[in-house]
């Protein structure tokens, strides 16, 4: 860690430099009246076919992502690879549901799933559980992307300890802040494109050079011990962990597109053909993301982890370091430079749109409906700004002063507590059959359940299941949302049989439609 | 009850849900063989299923797309 790259250090630096420039100069790009909220806030609605599929691309599929996935398959083989079925089933959820979400909102001037729910089921109280639970599940994701950062910053050679350590990823983060407060979300869309660009060169080299430096793929995956290779079968006792799993890849498709910063990536595109194209364009991405995780298998065939010069960084980062390493180890510096450009910017760009995302529930959910009704679109983004801010600096705070333990914890929490607002939003814009108070009542029976269980389960996102003698251990989120969907179901019943009216819906059936 | 317009639900969707078991159903997949390349079942399949589903992606969106609304 002492030994500064400098080809490399030089490399990164021109790449930031640029992307730098890029984001405070996106603020002219389609310009719009950046004092109101959708433009800032979601660029205009202006973004056609082929920016949402880099925006997108480059918020969903985040630097934590690039660098977690490889680092569990570096480390538990085979499960982490449930990130690719987990990617296929998002798609045709998202062509299927969004494009109504997609009309609805642009109908009615939505910006946030909150909003939608707010006009729909005529209820503060229920978007304000939508509200904060995105807000809370989204803060750790923030905080993750800068750990993503900080990785990259070590193998450059200039992370260490104490303050100075600290600064490259105080400077990169000040960067992202001003950017993202000039520009909205119009910076982060621009920038995308060069991260996309970036990491798809850096994927697609690693998966032919490296292999080849290896002797082939047959003798990666020989060094892989046969344990870490496949899944364990099936026991009398217990499904195993073909269970985990196939519940891991459904309960995280489900969670997905709930999350602030995709509904605020989606809600951007120009049209709702440019939404459903997507589905068809983006699993390119999830096939980057499945070569990304055979990395981690080539970065165990060449035992990066034994090599003395990788020690120190083994130590600060523990297995997140097995891809860094690896392409420090194959690569020349100055392609070092460029795939470490391609994480650290590409941590950027979901942070940027994240802290926009929880910066539109905060102003239009909280801000507007709870303390100030009669904010201007002035008043209301200027007000999304300074909080776009505060998250952000909540985020660094984080990440400087707690261990990254506690991000990971809090980022799985994020994700059982994000798939408990899926009822209000997904059953809702189907159906107005739920009661609003029932929805909230299942979202809170879904909250502690699941905050409960993964608290007893030590933060793995693993419910130890066991129906009738068979273990059927799977992912936390997916149990709790059922336990959530059936106590809606109950309570709405309930309240029917009580003869409770609901109140006025917002919308109307045309509404969803095209 | 659209006329020609791009309809809430159409059978074609139903191609999409299929996607769900050959991803979902794992005792499809977790083999070493046969190999591809020296890749083992297991990671080239779920690699194509990639591609795959992406493909029924693209045809359903062009067999329920309608001219009217671009």
């Amino acid at each position: 860690m002492e030994h500064v790259n400098w080809i490399a250090l030089a490399v990164f630096i021109v790449l930031f430099g640029f992307i730098t420039w890029l984001g405070f100069a996106a603020a002219h790009w389609r310009r719009g009246d950046l004092d109101q909220l959708h433009e800032w806030g979601l660029g205009g609605r202006r973004f056609g076919t082929l920016i949402t599929w880099f925006l997108v691309g480059g918020d969903l599929y985040t630097a934590y992502t690039f660098i977690a996935v490889p680092a569990l398959a570096f480390g538990a083989g085979a499960l982490a690879f449930f990130a690719v079925p987990y990617t296929i089933i998002i798609y045709p959820i998202l062509f299927i549901i969004y494009p109504r979400l997609w009309n609805v909102c642009r109908k009615h001037g939505y910006v946030t799933g909150a909003d939608f729910v707010r006009g729909r089921f005529g209820n503060r109280w229920l978007a304000l559980a939508v509200t904060v639970t995105g807000i809370v599940a989204t803060m750790p994701y923030i905080a993750l992307q800068l750990v993503g950062l900080q990785v990259v910053i070590g193998g450059l050679g200039i992370g260490g300890a104490g303050w100075v350590g600290e600064l490259p990823l105080i400077f990169a983060f000040i960067i992202l802040a001003a950017f993202t407060y000039s520009s909205g979300l119009r910076a982060p869309a621009a920038i995308a494109i060069v991260k996309d660009l970036l990491i798809y060169i850096t994927a697609f080299a690693a998966v032919v050079i490296i292999p080849i430096q290896l002797g082939g793929f047959a003798k990666i995956f020989a060094a892989v011990p046969p344990a870490k290779l496949l899944l364990a079968p099936p026991s009398d006792a217990s499904w195993g962990s073909f269970g985990v799993y196939g519940t891991l890849a459904l309960g995280s498709a489900m969670a997905l597109f709930l999350y602030p910063h995709s509904m605020t990536g989606l809600l951007s595109a120009s049209s709702r053909h440019a939404v459903r194209r997507n589905a068809a364009l983006l699993p390119s991405y999830s096939f980057l993301l499945g070569l990304l995780a055979l990395l981690g298998f080539f970065a165990f065939a060449a035992g990066v982890k034994q090599m003395p010069e990788f020690a120190a960084a083994f130590a600060s980062f523990g297995n997140n370091f097995s891809v860094p390493a690896l392409f420090i180890k194959s690569f020349p510096s100055w392609f070092v430079g460029l795939a470490f450009a391609a994480i650290g910017i590409g941590a950027l760009v979901p942070a940027a749109i994240m802290s926009i995302a929880a910066a539109n529930l905060f102003t239009r959910n909280i801000y507007r409906v709870f303390f100030h009704a009669a904010a201007s679109q002035r008043q209301e983004t200027q007000m999304a700004k300074w909080v776009s801010l505060l998250v952000k600096l909540g985020a660094l705070i984080f990440v400087l002063w707690v261990p990254t333990q506690y991000a990971i914890q809090l980022q799985l929490l994020g994700g059982v507590w994000i798939v408990q607002t899926f009822p209000a939003v997904v059953f809702g814009l189907y159906t107005r059959w739920f009661n609003s108070w029932a929805l909230l009542l299942g979202w809170l029976a879904g909250t502690v359940l699941g905050t409960w269980v993964a608290v007893e389960a030590n933060f793995t996102p693993t419910w130890a299941l066991t129906i009738g003698g068979y273990g059927m251990p799977g992912y936390t989120a997916l149990y709790s949302v059922i336990v959530n969907i059936a106590v809606t179901i109950l309570a709405t019943l309930a309240f029917r049989a009580l003869g409770s009216a609901s109140a006025i819906d917002g919308t109307v059936p045309a509404d969803y439609r095209p | 009850m659209d006329g020609n317009e791009e309809r809430a639900w159409s059978p074609w969707y139903l191609l999409l849900l299929i996607q769900f078991i050959p991803s979902l159903w794992v005792p499809f997949y977790n083999s070493a063989e046969p190999r591809l390349a020296g890749i083992p079942f297991f990671y080239w399949f779920q690699m194509a299923l990639v591609l795959v589903s992406a493909a029924v992606t693209a045809v359903v969106y062009f067999a329920t797309e309608t001219s009217r609304n671009r």
